[in-house]
């Protein structure tokens, strides 16, 4: 593979995530628990697309087929999606949602910190803006991770729930794959495994604030990053696509 | 004769009357979007810093910028977004975080908590982190029990 390839792959890898979470986040729109976390959360989705737009738009002029943004949010298939599994999981529970974002949020932030030095101008710029913005998403999920988890018994325990569920899911942050490895000697892209004592600490340490063991789980359920997704990615895609699918170019 | 630099000075001017669709008190040379404004044969460029990522004003706002410009006779206009320098909330203007206050939007502010901007209060409290746009959260005065909204640090 070119390095343009890989470089195209590594964009697609961060752009997906974002574009995968923050649909899910906006699946929430009429449905939050009260009216305040109904507009956080679709707050948090609108963030999310917004910076999915600058990666694909980025992406677009890495391309050299002439795609557009809009070609690589909606015209490519689930194999083609790079995005880390954990994000296209269905929303589950408000505390299920609350504590995926807390704990991708937490790996985001600080793994866009750690972009700064690459040597893309515009992914330090796209990571620079996005870490503002991200630094409330951490806020707004960890004290709800507070509220739920030292709260009633029942919320306790769903987000204890939630916990033994994703876990498995989160060993994928940290997993290099091809594009990211071929990409660390120019700089370009980072190895994710220099930051997993960090998030650990900071995840670990607010688990154990709320009384949540970790979870004894010693695999990872991974693929996304290189095309291998769970059946739930497609129903996304389905709903996701569905317009331009069926009135392709159309546009406001 | 002209000067280009007078040139530029006469379209800021005109950029100054181009307000934020969603906030119409405080126009985009207030809001400190505007980076560069250059003329190169007859053509006008100018770059625009975009605000929080979420904004669905992003798209909006360099429409609003070429046709204003052209209603003035501008017929060459480049409007392009850039991302370098990264747009900041420190970027209003002193005029701006004025407009803002008087609106009703607590201006924002790195060191304190924001104070009512209709009694000045500062005994307020949070209600939302999140508000009806990306860029703003939600507060109530405990004194005039006025919910506000506040313009949140970028």
């Amino acid at each position: 593979m070119s390095e343009n390839t890989l470089h195209l792959q590594y964009i697609l890898h961060l752009a997906d995530d974002s574009l995968i979470l923050g649909h899910r986040l906006s699946e929430w729109c009429g449905h939050g628990p009260t009216l305040e976390q109904d507009i956080a959360l679709t707050n948090l989705a609108l963030d999310l697309v917004g910076q999915a737009r600058y990666l694909f738009q980025h992406a677009a002029t890495i391309d050299d087929q002439g795609l557009t943004e809009d070609d690589l949010a909606y015209f490519r298939d689930v194999p083609e999606f790079r995005n880390h599994l954990l994000v296209e999981l269905p929303n589950g529970d408000f505390g299920f949602t609350v504590l995926r974002h807390f704990l991708w949020s937490t790996f985001r932030l600080m793994y866009y910190k750690a972009l700064s030095d690459s040597s893309d101008g515009q992914i330090v710029s796209i990571a620079k803006r996005s870490c503002k913005e991200l630094a409330y998403h951490c806020k707004f999920s960890s004290t709800w991770l507070y509220r739920l988890g030292l709260g009633t018994e029942t919320s306790h325990r769903k987000v204890r729930d939630a916990v033994d569920l994703i876990w498995p899911y989160t060993g994928e942050f940290f997993e290099l794959s091809s594009y990211e490895g071929a990409l660390l000697e120019s700089k370009i892209a980072l190895d994710p495994m220099t930051l997993v004592s960090d998030w650990r600490s900071v995840v670990h340490k607010t688990l154990n604030d709320v009384n949540i063991p970790i979870p004894e789980i010693r695999w990872s359920q991974t693929g996304g990053k290189n095309g291998r997704h769970t059946e739930h990615l497609g129903h996304v895609l389905a709903e996701m696509q569905f317009v331009q699918r069926a009135y392709p170019g159309l546009e406001w | 004769m002209v000067t280009e630099e007078q040139q530029i000075q006469r379209v800021m001017e005109i950029l100054s009357t181009v307000m934020d669709p969603e906030i119409p008190v405080i126009s985009v040379v207030d809001l400190g979007i505007i980076h560069q404004v250059n003329l190169k044969d007859d053509e006008l460029y100018v770059e625009v810093l975009p605000t929080y990522s979420g904004c669905p004003a992003t798209d909006y706002i360099p429409v609003l910028i070429q046709k204003t410009l052209s209603e003035h006779g501008y017929r060459k206009v480049n409007v392009s977004n850039v991302l370098d320098p990264d747009w900041s909330s420190d970027r209003i203007t002193g005029e701006g975080l004025r407009k803002l206050a008087d609106y009703g939007i607590a201006p924002p502010s790195r060191n304190s908590s924001p104070e009512c901007p209709r009694c000045n209060a500062q005994d307020v409290v949070l209600t939302s982190e999140f508000g009806s746009t990306p860029c703003k959260s939600l507060y109530q005065c405990r004194q005039c029990l006025e919910p506000f909204e506040y313009f949140k640090c970028h």
